[in-house]
C-alpha cells in the first residue's frame, strides 16, 4: 500500500497524487509476519503470505520473502477490483479455501482505510473462531492450541482457541525482523505466484465491486481549517474563552 | 431481499461490567436524529449478565425500545455468542440501520455481523445523515486513505446499513429520564458448540506503562517554556483531567525532561488528535508537521510572535504556568 503519511491531494480535482508516494509494508501486517516468522523459529511453521492488490505490490511480497517466508501468493485480477472490505475478505478467503492452514494471521488494520475488518471477516467467511488486537502468541504442539494476549482499552485479555483459527496483529506488539543479505538475494530466485480470479474458491457475485454492498457516492479533500484567533488576555479570561472553546467543541 | 421490510435504527448498547459505555449513549443520541428524519424507532440492544437494570438509562438518551438478552454466554464480551444474539435480532427484527460504537470491542464484532449477514459496515463513520432529498439515503461519511480525503458512502442493496463510530465523535442528549420506552426481553437460540471455540481465560486490568500518543485523542504538549519536571506536572494534571497524555517537543526530550516515545514531530511521532493544546511550544517546522492535521488546536505562549499561533484554533498569549493550573482547577470544580 501506499506509505499515508506521505500522501497529497491535487486540490483541483480531489483525487489522490500518487505519483513518488512510496509503496510500504501495512505496519499491522509486518508485525504479523514477525509473529508467524517466529513461529516458524520455533516450531518449524511453513509461512505463506498473500496479498491482493495491483501487479506491483509483489514488491512487498519480496520483502516479506526476503524476511524469511516460505511461500507468496499475489492475487491480483481485474475481477477483484472495486472491492469492498466485505468483497475483499471474501477474495482472500476463497484463496484460504484452497489451502491447508493452522493459523490465519492479518494486520489489524490499514493504514490507509483502517477499517479493521478484513481480519474478523476472512475468520466468518471461513467459519473459523478469532481473536482480535493480538499482542502476544504462543502455541501448544501437543494440543494444537493457541494462547492469544489481546489488547484492550483496559489493559489485556488471555484467550485460548484451537488450530485452525484466525487473529488480527498489532505492530506495535513486535518489532519485525530486518530483510538478511541472504534472504534479499534468495528472495529474487523465489517465485512469486500470481492468481487470478479463477484460482479462488468463491463465487463470482462475491468479488470484486458486484461484491461489495458499499458504494462511494462521493469522495472530497478534507475541509482547510479557517484562519484562527489568538488573543492577548488576563489568565482569567484565558481560562473562559479556552473552557468556552471546549464545550463548544464538545470535548468537555 | 425485501428492502421495504427493514426499519427502524438499532444501537449496540456496549456495557463493560455492566457500565454503559459513553458512545451507546452517544450513538442513540444521532439515532434519535436518523430516526426522527424517517418516522422511525430508536431500539437499542443490550447484551450482558444482570444487565436488565440499565435499560432505563438507554431510554433517557433516547431509545424507544430496549432489547436486553440477559444470559450467562453473555457476561463477558466474547466475539461468538454476541454475533449470535445480534444476527438473530437481525434476522427477526429487520433493523435498516445499525449502529456500533468503534471501540476494541465494536470493531470486533460489527465486521464479524456484518460477513454473517452479508452486508456492508462502514468503519468510523464522522457524519451519519439522511438525506433530504426524496430517496431519504442513509449516508456514512469517513476520513479515508490516512484521513487524507473524506468519503461518503451508501449500502443501496443491502440491510442492515451498518456503522462504527469512533467514541467522542456523536453527541449525546441531554439524559431525559421522564422519557418512556419498552423493555423486551429477548431469548436467544444459542450455538454453545461454537461458542466454546474460544475460551477466555482472564481479563486483566492495568495501567498502561507505555503509552502511545498517536492514538491519543487528547494531547497536552510542552516545549521549552515549561522549563523543566515541575512545569510538566503542571500539564500532566491538566491532561488527567481531561482524559488525554502528554507529550512534547523535542527540546524538552533533548534537555531529558521527557522521554522520547513521547515526542511530537519531524523526528516523533505524527500526531491527530481532537485536541492538541500546545503550552510554551514555539512551533519550529519539524513540530508543526508532526502535530498541524489535529482537529483543534490551542496554543499558549508567552510570545505572541512565536510562529505555534500559525496553525492554532485558539492562541492565548500569556503564562502557561499561572493559565494551565488554572484551568485544571477549573475542570476539576465543573466535575463536581
Amino acid at each position: 500500500m501506499p506509505d499515508t503519511t506521505e500522501v497529497k491531494i491535487n486540490p483541483q480535482t480531489g483525487t489522490l497524487i500518487r505519483d513518488g508516494v512510496p509503496s510500504i509494508m501495512n505496519p499491522d501486517d509486518k508485525g504479523g509476519l514477525e509473529f508467524a516468522l517466529q513461529l516458524k523459529d520455533k516450531f518449524g511453521a511453513h509461512v505463506t503470505v498473500i496479498t491482493m492488490g495491483l501487479p506491483q505490490a509483489e514488491e512487498i511480497l519480496r520483502e516479506a520473502l526476503a524476511m524469511g517466508v516460505d511461500r507468496a501468493i499475489l492475487l491480483t485480477d481485474r475481477k477483484l477490483g472495486g472491492a469492498d472490505t466485505l468483497a475483499t475478505s471474501n477474495s482472500i478467503a476463497g484463496a484460504l479455501r484452497t489451502m491447508d492452514f493452522d493459523l490465519v494471521i492479518t494486520g489489524r488494520q490499514a493504514i490507509d482505510g483502517d477499517t479493521a475488518q478484513v481480519g474478523p471477516q476472512i475468520a466468518e467467511h471461513l467459519d473459523l473462531p478469532q481473536v482480535s488486537y493480538m499482542e502476544d502468541l504462543q502455541y501448544d504442539e501437543a494440543t494444537k492450541t493457541f494462547t492469544i494476549r489481546k489488547q484492550t482499552e483496559e489493559g489485556y485479555q488471555i484467550l485460548q482457541m484451537q488450530a485452525p483459527c484466525v487473529v488480527t496483529a498489532l505492530a506495535s506488539a513486535v518489532q519485525p525482523r530486518y530483510m538478511s543479505v541472504n534472504g534479499i538475494v534468495t528472495a529474487y530466485d523465489k517465485e512469486v505466484e500470481v492468481w487470478g480470479a479463477d484460482k479462488i474458491d468463491v463465487p463470482e457475485d462475491r468479488i470484486g465491486k458486484a461484491g461489495s454492498p458499499t458504494s462511494v457516492f462521493k469522495a472530497f479533500p478534507k475541509q482547510l481549517k479557517p484562519a484562527g484567533e489568538t488573543h492577548e488576555v488576563t489568565p482569567e479570561e484565558a481560562v473562559e474563552l479556552i473552557i468556552n472553546k471546549l464545550k463548544e467543541k464538545h470535548i468537555i | 431481499m425485501e428492502l421495504s421490510e427493514y426499519k427502524d435504527v438499532y444501537v449496540f448498547a456496549e456495557q463493560r461490567e455492566g457500565k454503559i459505555q459513553n458512545v451507546a449513549l452517544e450513538l442513540l443520541g444521532k439515532a434519535r436524529e436518523l430516526a426522527d428524519a424517517n418516522n422511525e424507532k430508536v431500539v437499542a440492544i443490550l447484551l450482558g449478565k444482570g444487565i436488565k437494570a440499565k435499560a432505563d438509562e438507554l431510554i433517557a438518551a433516547g431509545a424507544d425500545k430496549v432489547l436486553v438478552v440477559d444470559h450467562d454466554l453473555l457476561k463477558d464480551y466474547l466475539t461468538e455468542p454476541y454475533t449470535q444474539a445480534i444476527t438473530q435480532i437481525i434476522k427477526e427484527q429487520k433493523p435498516s440501520i445499525l449502529l456500533i460504537g468503534a471501540t476494541t470491542i465494536g470493531r470486533d464484532l460489527g465486521p464479524r455481523v456484518s460477513a454473517r449477514n452479508c452486508t456492508g459496515l462502514t468503519a468510523d463513520a464522522t457524519k451519519l445523515e439522511i438525506s433530504d432529498d426524496e430517496a431519504h439515503e442513509f449516508r456514512m461519511t469517513r476520513p479515508a486513505f490516512g484521513g487524507n480525503l473524506m468519503a461518503t458512502i451508501l449500502c443501496k442493496e443491502h440491510r442492515p446499513q451498518m456503522s462504527t463510530v469512533r467514541p467522542g465523535v456523536m453527541q449525546k442528549m441531554p439524559a431525559d429520564p421522564s422519557r418512556k420506552g419498552e423493555v423486551v426481553d429477548y431469548s436467544i437460540n444459542f450455538d454453545e458448540k461454537k461458542i466454546a471455540r474460544v475460551k477466555l481465560v482472564k481479563t486483566v486490568k492495568e495501567e498502561k506503562t507505555v503509552t502511545d500518543i498517536s492514538q491519543a485523542k487528547i494531547l497536552v504538549s510542552g516545549g521549552r517554556g515549561v522549563a523543566n519536571k515541575e512545569g510538566f506536572a503542571k500539564l500532566e494534571a491538566l491532561a488527567k483531567e481531561l482524559g488525554g497524555e502528554v507529550s512534547s517537543s523535542r527540546a524538552m526530550v533533548d534537555a531529558g525532561v521527557m522521554e522520547q516515545s513521547r515526542q511530537v514531530g519531524q523526528t516523533g511521532k505524527t500526531v491527530r488528535p481532537n485536541l492538541y493544546i500546545a503550552c510554551g511550544i514555539s512551533g519550529a517546522i519539524q513540530h508543526l508537521a508532526g502535530m498541524e492535521e489535529s482537529e483543534y488546536i490551542i496554543a499558549i505562549n508567552k510570545d505572541k510572535f512565536a510562529p505555534i499561533f500559525s496553525v492554532a484554533d485558539l492562541g492565548i498569549v500569556g503564562d502557561l504556568h499561572k493559565i494551565v493550573p488554572m484551568l485544571t482547577e477549573r475542570l476539576k470544580a465543573m466535575q463536581k
